[in-house]
This record gives C-alpha cells, sequence and structure tokens, in this order.
C-alpha cells in the first residue's frame, strides 16, 4: 500500500523524523518500505539512503502557491490565455494553455483569486507534453511574440499524477507566497504489506505500528458526525442469511447532498495513495478505506426505494443462486453460483460482496440521497469468488485477507463524516447495525519465562505487557505470567498454543530484533546420519570434472514432443504416463521430464556451434509416475555428452580428430573406477536412441547400471548438431550406489621387480578383446598383474579375416623375483590355452 | 745419463706441444680429437709408457713417474679445457635458445562446476561445519507437506505468495519451495533434534525474465530442539552471513511474515558491492536481502512429530540462484538454466 507522509502524520507524531529515519523505523517494525516517492519534499541529507527514492522536489524558491487575479485572451492564439499571477512577491503574466482556466477568460478579475501551483524560471519540473516522466527545466521563451519564463503547473508536471488536462486549482484557502512543498509536499512510501499484517493495510493501521514502535501515542480518527436528519429507522433495513458468510453489515444515509469534485487535497491525496479521485461521494468511501481499512460502498438510495416499489429498501446478503448474473460496475457480467455471496435489496443482486459493486446502484450524476454499507466479511470466502470470478478490486484485496468487523461502523461513520464535510446535506439519525457474529477475541496467557526461553532475552513481565500494550493489547501481569486481550481490530491473533506464538511475534518486533543477542548454538548435536546417495553424488561430480567435463543444472519441465525428438522417425514411441503442469507457463514446459538424455542432446543441441569440443554431464532427477503411489519416483540419473574434437585448439597441432566411443568408455572407466566399482563389463546392446553396431550396457556384477553408445544416425538428424558423431551414456545412480565401495583394498606396493613381457596374436576378426583378455588371465594366473592392449593389426602381415592383437603382460610374484624359467612357463601355457580357445597363434 | 736427461726433455717437450695445441681447441669435437691425438691409445706419451721395457732398469722408475706426471697435467689440462668448452657451449645455448613465450600454452581440457553448484557446496560447507547435515527431499509434492502442514491451509492467504504449479493430478504439485522437506524430515526423525538443511530444486509459476525463473535451487535449513532460541537463530544465520560473504558483513533482521515460522524474519546482509552506498545491486538500499527465516510454528512442530510444548526450533531459506547472481554480478537469472558453454565456461 502506498502511504503519503502527511496523512500518516495526522495519526503519530513523525514531524521530528526525516524521511529516511521514519522509513527505517516502519521497515523494522514489518511495514517494508520498497520505494519512496519524493512528491515535493526535499531528498534527504547524507550520502547513504537506504531506500530508492524516486519522484520530485519542489525547491522552495522555485515553487510557491500564487493566486491568478485576472484570465486574458492571448492576442495572437485561441487556445491560449495570458494570467496575471501574483507569487506573493510581484506580479507576472504567464502564458498557459491549461483549458481549465478557459471559463474565467475576460471575466475580468476574478474573486476570489484562483489558487495555483507556480513554478518560477529554473525551475526543474516533469515535461508535461512528453509521455512518462522527462525532466527539463523552464527557460526564458517566447510563445507568438509572448514572453513566458515562468509556469502554472498541472499535476503531471509536478509528478502528482498523470493528470495533464488543465493546471492544478487548489483550493481557497491556499496561502498565496507559500513555497509548494510547505503547502502541499509530501513523500509516498510504498509498502509491502505483509498478509498476516492485514490491519496494516490502511493509514490508520500504519501509524498504529508506526506508533508501537516509537513509544508515542496513536491517535483516532475523528469519527464524530452530525446527525441532524431525520432517523434511519424503518426507511432501510438488513437481513443477513449467513452469519459465517456476513458477521457484521452497517447502513448509513446522508441526503441532500451535492455531488461535485472533493477537494483538492482530497484528490491529491487519493492520487497518491494509488486511487482515482471521482467525485466526493465515491471519494469519501475510499479516502475513509484508506484510512481505516475497511471497504466501504456508497449505494444511490433513491434507486434502491424504486426497485422496492417506493418502500424502504431492505439489503439482504445470501449466496446467489445457481445462474444468477450481475454486472459490475466495471461493466463485465459474471455467472454466478451458489459459492457467491451476494448483497442485495428485494428486486435481486446489487453488489458482489465484498468485491465490487454493481453497475446499476452505484452514486450517479443524479445522486442526492445516498446509503452507505460498511460489512465485514468471510475472508475464505471472498478468496473463492475472486480466484473462481478473476476479478479484483482495493476491497477484495482487503476482505479476501480479512477484516474485523469492528471496523465496519467506524468507517460508515467517517464516510458519512466525509460526505457531509464535501457534499453537504444532512445525515440521518442513527445507523442500521446487523452485527449477529462478532470474534472471539482471543485471550492469550503466557509467562515472562516462556517469552525469554523462546527469545534468548531477560525481559520482565511488565516490560512485555508495555510492549503489549503499545499495540493496543489490553493486558494484566500477575507475577511471572501475562494475560493479554486480544484488541478488536485484529484476526491474525490465534488461540491458545497458536496464539501464543502469533503474541511472541508481536513482542520481539515491537521489542525490536536488533535487541534480541545473538547466540551461538547450545542444542546437543543430533544422531549424525549420513544420506550416502548425496554423498556419492559429490564424489561423482568431482570424478567427471576431473576427468574433464563440464556440470549442468537443467530444466526438470519440458513437453512430451521434445522428449520424443530422441527416438529415431518411424520409431514406434511407447505411451508413457508423464507428470503433467495444468498451469504451465508455455506448452513447452508442460511436463516434468522423464529422459535426462533428451535435455543433454538440446543442450549439445544449443552449444553444438558455440564450442568445437563439447564434454557434458548432468547429475538430476526424471520423473516417473508409479501406480497406486500419490507421488512420482524421482529416479535420480546421471548423462554424460559428448561431440567434436578430442582435443581443444592449440597452434602445433592443426587437425584434432573428433572424440569416439572410446572417449566415453575411458570416462565411464575412469568414474567407475574412482568409486572402486569392481566387475565391470560391457555388453553389447541396443537402445532407440542409440547405434545399433555401437551402443554398450554398462554391467556391474552381471547388472546393467546404464547404457552408453553413439547417437543414432537417424535420430542425429533431429537435433541441429555438427558432423562429428555424438557419443552419450546414462547411468541410473541407485543402481551405481548399490555397487559403488567407499571402502576397498589397497595392495603392498611390490619389493621384487616386475617382468614384462609383449604378446601379440593373430585371431578372427569376430574375437572381441574382452574374450581374448580373458584367455590372458587365466593362462597368467596369480603372477599376472597387468594386462595392456596397445596395438591393433589389420592387413597385409595377417591373413584376410584375421586381426592381429599385441598385449604388454606383466608378472610379478609378491615374494621373489620371477625367473626367466617361470615366465616362460606361463607364457606357453597362454600360447596354448589361446590356441586351444580361440584359435589363435602367436604373430610371428 | 745423457739418455736419462733426452728422455726427460722429450717428456717435456711432449707436454708442451700438447699444451700449445690444447690451447687451439675450440670446441668439444676438437677437443676430443685432441685427447685422441695426446692422450689416446698411440699418443706420444703413451709411448713413452710402451717404450719402457727398453729402458734401463734403474731409468724406469723415474721415467715411469715422469711420464705419470706428464700424463696428469695433460689430464687435468683436459679437464680443465672441457669446463671452460662446455661453458662457453651453455652460455651459447643459453642465449639462442630462445622461445616466443608469449606463445599459448598447450589447452589441457577442464571440467568444472556449474555455477549454482559451486555456490551450493560452498552454502554446504559452512552449515556443515557447524554440524548441520545435508538431506535430500522431493520435488513433486502434495499440496498437504507443500501448504498445509505448513500452516497454509486451502484458502489461506499466505499461499499468495508462491505461485504454484499444479499437476493434472489432484492435490499434488511442484514444490514451491524447500520448506516442505521440514515436515519429512521432522517426521522421520522425531523426537530426536534436528540440524540439518535441505538443497533442492524448487518451482514457481513466473514469467520467465532477467530477474525470475520458473525453476530454481533453494537451501532449507532446519534445527529443532528442546529449547531453541531467537537468539541462537540469529547467532547462526549471522555467522552463516559471515563465512559466506566475509568476516566484516554487517547483517540485519527485519521482521516479515511467513506461516510457518513465527517470529519471522529476513536477513539482510549489507551490501558488499557498494558497501552500503547504494548500487543497482541492492536496488539502491544498501542490503541485500539473503534469507527468510524464524521460528518454527507450533502448528508445524505438530504436524512434524514434535509437541510444541516442549520442542521448539528454527528454519531457514534462502536461493541459491539469487545469492549466485548478487555474488557474480550475472545480469540475467536465465544464464543458469540455458547452460551455454560461454556462460559455464567462466567460472
Amino acid at each position: 500500500m502506498k502511504a503519503p507522509l502527511t496523512w500518516l502524520a495526522e495519526y503519530v507524531k513523525i514531524d521530528d523524523l526525516d524521511i529516511e529515519s521514519l522509513a527505517k523505523v516502519m521497515t523494522m517494525v514489518g511495514l517494508e518500505v520498497e520505494e519512496i516517492r519524493l512528491v515535493g519534499l526535499a531528498m534527504p541529507s547524507g550520502e547513504k539512503h537506504e531506500f530508492k527514492y524516486t519522484g520530485l522536489s519542489w525547491p522552495v524558491d522555485k515553487f510557491v502557491v500564487a493566486q491568478i487575479d485576472k484570465v486574458m485572451p492571448h492576442p495572437n492564439a485561441d487556445r491560449l490565455v495570458l494570467c496575471r499571477v501574483n507569487d506573493g512577491e510581484q506580479e507576472f503574466t504567464v502564458l498557459t494553455g491549461a483549458p481549465n482556466l478557459f471559463e474565467y477568460k475576460g471575466s475580468g478579475p476574478l474573486q476570489p483569486p484562483l489558487k495555483v501551483a507556480y513554478a518560477r524560471e529554473g525551475a526543474v519540473l516533469y515535461d508535461g507534453h512528453q509521455p512518462g516522466r522527462k525532466l527539463m527545466t523552464l527557460k526564458k521563451m517566447k510563445i507568438r511574440n509572448v514572453e513566458s519564463s515562468s509556469m502554472i503547473c498541472s499535476e503531471k508536471e509536478l509528478g502528482i499524477s498523470d493528470e495533464h488536462e488543465g493546471v492544478i486549482i487548489l483550493d481557497e484557502d491556499a496561502p498565496t507566497g507559500m513555497p509548494l512543498a510547505d503547502y502541499m509536499g509530501d513523500a509516498v512510501f510504498d509498502v509491502d504489506t505483509l498478509p498476516n499484517m492485514m490491519r496494516s493495510a490502511s493509514i490508520w493501521g500504519m501509524a498504529r505500528e508506526i506508533a508501537a514502535s516509537l513509544g508515542r501515542p496513536l491517535k483516532a480518527p475523528e469519527t464524530h458526525v452530525e446527525m441532524r436528519g431525520p432517523s434511519i429507522e424503518g426507511r432501510a433495513a438488513v437481513e443477513i442469511q449467513d452469519p459465517t458468510l456476513n458477521p457484521r453489515f452497517v447502513l448509513g444515509l446522508i441526503e441532500g447532498v451535492t455531488l461535485k469534485p472533493s477537494p483538492y487535497q482530497v484528490r491529491r491525496r487519493l492520487n497518491l495513495a494509488g486511487m482515482r479521485p471521482i467525485n466526493n461521494l465515491v471519494d469519501a468511501t475510499n479516502y475513509a478505506m484508506l484510512e481505516l481499512g475497511n471497504p466501504l460502498h456508497a449505494f444511490d438510495y433513491d434507486f434502491l426505494l424504486n426497485r422496492a416499489g417506493g418502500d424502504a429498501p431492505t439489503m439482504i446478503t445470501r449466496r446467489a443462486l445457481p445462474g444468477e448474473t450481475l454486472t459490475t460496475l466495471d461493466g463485465v457480467t459474471h455467472q454466478l453460483n451458489p459459492e457467491v455471496e451476494l448483497v442485495t435489496d428485494t428486486a435481486g443482486a446489487l453488489s458482489l460482496a465484498g468485491v465490487m459493486g454493481g453497475e446499476e446502484s452505484e452514486v450517479n450524476p443524479d445522486t442526492v440521497n445516498v446509503l452507505v454499507e460498511g460489512a465485514s466479511w468471510n475472508f475464505i470466502n471472498i478468496r473463492k469468488t475472486i480466484s473462481k470470478l478473476k476479478i479484483n478490486s482495493e476491497a477484495a484485496y482487503r476482505f479476501s485477507r480479512g477484516v474485523h468487523p469492528a471496523l465496519a461502523k467506524m468507517g460508515v461513520q467517517l464516510a458519512l463524516r466525509y460526505m457531509l464535510a464535501w457534499g453537504g446535506g444532512q445525515v440521518a439519525q442513527g445507523l442500521v447495525d446487523n452485527y449477529p457474529n462478532p470474534p472471539d477475541d482471543p485471550v492469550v496467557e503466557l509467562s515472562a519465562d516462556w517469552v525469554n526461553r523462546n527469545l534468548g532475552t531477560e525481559i520482565s513481565a511488565q516490560e512485555i505487557a508495555d510492549v503489549l500494550t503499545r499495540l493496543d493489547f489490553t493486558c494484566k501481569v500477575d507475577g511471572d505470567k501475562i494475560t493479554a486481550h486480544t484488541p478488536p481490530h485484529r484476526l491474525d491473533i490465534g488461540q491458545g498454543l497458536i496464539g501464543r506464538a502469533d503474541v511472541l511475534e508481536e513482542i520481539s518486533r515491537i521489542y525490536g530484533y536488533d535487541k534480541i543477542p545473538s547466540r551461538r548454538l547450545e542444542q546437543p548435536l543430533p544422531p549424525q546420519i549420513v544420506d550416502p546417495g548425496l554423498v556419492m553424488q559429490e564424489t561423482l561430480r568431482d570424478l567427471l570434472v576431473n576427468l574433464g567435463l563440464q556440470e549442468l543444472v537443467a530444466y526438470r519441465m519440458t513437453s512430451p514432443e521434445r522428449e520424443a525428438r530422441r527416438y529415431p522417425a518411424g520409431y514406434a514411441i511407447p505411451t508413457v504416463e508423464y507428470i503433467e503442469i495444468q498451469n504451465p507457463i508455455t506448452v513447452e514446459r508442460r511436463v516434468m521430464r522423464r529422459s535426462i538424455l533428451a535435455t543433454m542432446l538440446e543442450i549439445l543441441e544449443y552449444n553444438s556451434h558455440l564450442d568445437r569440443r563439447l564434454a557434458f554431464f548432468e547429475i538430476g532427477p526424471i520423473f516417473l509416475p508409479v501406480a497406486g503411489q500419490e507421488l512420482p519416483y524421482e529416479k535420480q540419473m546421471l548423462s554424460i555428452g559428448l561431440t567434436g574434437a578430442r582435443d581443444l585448439p592449440y597452434w602445433a597441432e592443426n587437425d584434432s580428430v573428433s572424440m569416439d566411443f572410446y572417449d566415453l568408455k575411458g570416462i565411464i572407466d575412469g568414474l567407475l573406477a574412482g568409486l572402486h566399482v569392481q566387475e565391470i563389463a560391457y555388453r553389447v546392446a541396443e537402445h532407440p536412441s542409440l547405434h545399433p553396431g555401437k551402443t554398450a550396457e554398462i554391467m556391474v556384477a552381471g547388472n546393467a547400471i546404464g547404457i552408453m553408445g553413439e547417437l543414432h544416425p537417424l535420430v542425429k538428424t533431429n537435433y541441429e548438431l555438427n558432423e562429428a558423431p555424438v557419443y552419450l551414456a546414462e547411468i541410473d545412480l541407485a543402481r551405481l550406489l548399490e555397487v559403488a565401495h567407499s571402502l576397498f583394498d589397497v595392495e603392498a606396493v611390490p619389493a621384487y621387480p616386475p617382468v614384462l613381457e609383449d604378446l601379440a596374436v593373430v585371431v578372427d576378426e569376430t574375437v572381441t578383446a574382452a574374450e581374448v583378455e580373458a584367455v590372458l588371465w587365466r593362462g597368467g594366473g596369480e603372477a599376472l598383474k597387468k594386462v595392456q592392449l596397445f596395438d591393433i593389426y589389420h592387413g597385409q602381415q595377417v591373413d584376410p579375416g584375421k586381426k592381429s592383437l599385441a598385449f604388454s603382460l606383466t608378472y610379478l610374484a609378491p615374494d621373489r623375483t620371477l625367473t626367466d624359467k617361470e615366465v616362460h612357463k606361463l607364457r606357453q601355457r597362454i600360447i596354448t590355452l589361446l590356441d586351444k580357445e580361440l584359435g589363435a597363434v602367436l604373430r610371428s | 745419463m745423457t739418455r736419462k736427461v733426452k728422455e726427460l726433455e722429450n717428456l717435456a717437450q711432449i707436454q708442451q706441444d700438447a699444451l700449445r695445441a690444447l690451447a687451439d681447441v675450440v670446441d668439444i669435437e676438437a677437443l676430443e680429437a685432441w685427447r685422441v691425438t695426446h692422450l689416446g691409445r698411440s699418443s706420444a706419451v703413451m709411448a713413452v709408457f710402451s717404450s719402457m721395457g727398453g729402458m734401463d732398469k734403474e731409468l724406469r722408475p723415474l721415467m715411469g713417474k715422469e711420464a705419470n706426471e706428464v700424463r696428469q697435467a695433460l689430464e687435468a689440462a683436459l679437464e680443465e679445457k672441457r669446463q671452460a668448452l662446455e661453458a662457453v657451449a651453455l652460455k651459447q645455448a643459453l642465449e639462442t635458445e630462445k622461445l616466443d613465450i608469449t606463445l599459448p600454452g598447450r589447452p589441457v581440457a577442464r571440467g568444472r562446476l556449474h555455477p549454482l553448484t559451486q555456490v551450493l557446496r560452498h552454502i554446504n560447507q559452512i552449515f556443515s561445519d557447524m554440524g548441520f547435515q545435508v538431506f535430500p527431499s522431493p520435488e513433486v509434492e502434495t499440496d498437504d507437506y507443500n501448504f498445509t502442514y505448513l500452516n497454509m491451509p486451502p484458502y489461506h492467504p499466505a499461499r499468495d505468495m508462491w505461485d504454484t504449479f499444479y499437476t493434472k493430478k489432484e492435490g499434488i504439485l511442484l514444490r514451491t519451495h524447500t520448506s516442505p522437506g521440514q515436515i519429512h524430515l521432522m517426521r522421520a526423525r522425531a523426537p530426536e533434534p534436528i540440524r540439518a538443511i535441505l538443497p533442492g530444486a524448487t518451482m514457481r509459476y513466473e514469467q520467465l525474465s532477467t530477474r525470475s525463473e520458473i525453476e530454481f535451487v533453494q537451501v532449507e535449513v532446519l534445527v529443532i530442539g528442546k529449547q531453541v532460541s531467537f537468539a541462537e537463530m540469529k547467532g547462526t544465520l549471522d555467522d552463516f552471513a559471515r563465512c559466506l560473504f566475509g568476516d566484516d558483513a554487517r547483517t540485519r533482521l527485519r521482521p516479515s511474515h511467513f506461516p510457518f515460522t513465527e517470529p519471522s524474519a529476513e536477513l539482510d546482509v549489507g551490501c558488499f558491492v557498494c558497501d552500503g552506498v547504494g548500487c543497482p545491486v541492492c536496488k539502491e538500499t544498501g542490503w541485500l536481502e539473503i534469507l527468510g527465516c524464524g521460528m518454527v510454528h507450533p502448528v508445524v512442530l505438530e504436524y512434524g512429530g514434535y509437541d510444541p510444548a516442549i520442542y521448539s526450533g528454527f528454519a531457514a531459506g534462502m536461493g541459491v540462484d539469487r545469492s549466485t547472481l548478487m555474488r557474480y554480478r550475472i545480469d540475467d537469472i536465465r544464464h543458469f538454466r540455458n547452460n551455454d558453454v560461454r556462460f559455464l565456461r567462466q567460472f
């Protein structure tokens, strides 16, 4: 809510605080000031300001209240007039095109003179002729041969509102010559009202918090109103059908009122508070609402009389009937349902209760008699209504968050008082006050000891009571015990244990968070429990970064179409269930992803032209609905994506080769080794997104934990990727966790030298390296410690259909140096086994 | 006697000739040639040794001694010359072997953690040092866990504070904050004390812009015990802020409202960019909003399985994306999930 400084100052003494200090007080009591808009007042002194300031200051020597004594026609221009202006020091002739001065043109000396806001030469103000807010400096200039250097200002030029249709005509009592900033300079605090502080969505409410924080008295609004007209009794009635939805309904009546614009200062304040001034009657309800926090409504009384066939109107509050409609004053016709509470009369619906009035019954140019409604409504019901009908208003904003019924009567009185002051007429004696459901203002009992244990403070019971009293709680102190009665203007204090927590917040807030000491935790440490899954994720991240990969953090939301791109064209995509979002921000992100590979492909695609080497990994969940379960299985996955050059560009090596299957395999080997996974094997496999001949399942101890391979050429065409092949892997982290070891055996560093030997064997093309290796291990026995493939040869020196594999073998015994004879024996055993099992021959 | 003199003169001559020749040697190759000529098997001095067999018996020891001295002198001269030549050669090499040290180094493909992970790890580390443990919690949640158990029954006004993505399944939504993790953890732990953090992805229905995302990372902090006080919350979070932003970081707790904590506060840290003078990062306020916090609401304790008459606690929640944005003065929050390599490789 936007709160003008001068308005707040009517309820609490703050004239000794500068704008900055006041904003600090407000923020630290829970009225967070998001912005301060200067509307005339000077920026506070000092270099450091803790708030964002906008707006315009009116230096006292440049902006003053002036009077127009005479309006004269311009000799050469119909659309301009010349004004004889007195600024308290001198007389000037000022040129203006303001249409609201034309009516005074040539009518001789004005009695009384018009009071206006006057800017002297050199003043900096907003350019009224430009859109938005652009500053300009007043300089001497000639318009149609008439020299002019000063200006009679519009609201836009002064930064009060965007109004530039005419100049401001101030109230008659504005003192000529007074600096404008002294007369009506202001600053508007834009306060972010917390949901539990709706009592502060009003000037009075904010003033109360400021007063409590400063320990100063709060002035009560003057609600006394002269009631000289005939009694309202018998001339209006109220019938409440459901008191839980409508705890209170108050009516007041004013007759013979004159509809006209409100006094200028009222209009200015409404503008500053963000409401458009309409006329004195509507303005009175809005002004009273802003002041008190209780929304009010003005009905044309004669219209209601008419509908009742001349009888006294009866206001009936009830649920809407099925199929009932109502056109609100914004011109929208709503289809209603019984969830919606209405204000009606005997002839039908009048307004959406607590939300918006109907078009027909509102105050109109012929209105002379006004029935003022002040009511209170069930906030949950109002919330349902506004979310159902997609409608909002200042009234709904307040009622949907809870307004205490005690305010309804004060509100009606205040509005009647303003109508009388601004429009004349007579207020009918008495009010119709139907109050079937007063709230139970909670009584909260607490002890100083409990407060101090919870806050870590040492405050006495009396001090606590004093703090609460500043917020209008009524407190009784009995030794350590405090009994606090909630004041009748707030609905945020609960009963029992909850009430105590609510009151604790009030005590700490007003006592001051800054006064509560700061201490380290004195709690015993809880039982230490480690989540092994999270620990492994971090280990994995470190391993993959060490292996040269860039980590990604990606969106969980996607679309089935996006995920379908990972299948080759023509593939029969299986129908799967997604977690679907009811209100997606875009159709592109309307489900929770089921494939981490689809995410990886999109990110590779995005970056494909940005770098010649891409090497990524992502750790994150996919979301799999589970039959019979409320929540999906959030399966934690690891994905790896590689494409492009193996080496980074370097001046000494011009052509780098592309990464291949074995680059990916090396990374997976590396990460499995880093987790001390054993019994690793790769098994030929199939996967719709991967090349059928270049796909492997990653097996650990006979179980698949993931898949890896080259992106299927047909799938590749679904993405805008470079020529280089793309390699992908996906690993199920729950499976990986089962086989990872944080404890592992460390072998002794050998005390005897190893024997190294090379062995090249020729086998059929179809024999895999793994098959040959398995035989080597078996033949070598315990003494064989390491087998490393170092060459594969196809060509002239071997027969067609054959290949030669060259291995380097390391033999070692823990307790002695192996003799040539021993090694020779092992070698012979290996050769025999190779021949027997694979038909392999030694390459000569 | 003459024979003896002659032989000795001969030796002196050999030494003199050799040394004269050595003076002319200018490089290592010539030195090697000199060695072969003057100290090699067929050199003059060696010839003296081999000719000693035919000498008088009494002459032999003297000649042997003399010849040895000559040989040692030549060897010493050779060594001296070698060192001199090597020094010259090294000097020359050092003077001529010059690299263009401005040429680029051979690049190593370095892996990197995503910036959000880097900052999250920093946060985790600070809390770990204070004895907090890390727990996971689900990202798709029930309405009950996300709202009701956090003291926001249906139609509670505070629900407006979170713009929610609902799923098409009744009562299931994408969690709008990490706070539902509090309930999961409490229910798993009650009545044991808790000192934990719960990091994770959260989602909110927002229009994507430079400052707002639909997905972002949060960290939830939760402490439950028999007499946890507001003062302890203040101390813990002050320590955290100083660890994250530096020893001289100024903090303030500002009243706020969260339905699941009471009293509630926002923790502000003095802007580290402008040092409190005011800048666009702190929106001219000199303060940066770091996290929301408060004492766990009795209703939440009850839902979590703790008796609020006995137990109390505090909770805090912070946005990792926001902290990262501020820390590196990043202009657009969408960079994080775009994963543009030109952005990522700067971290």
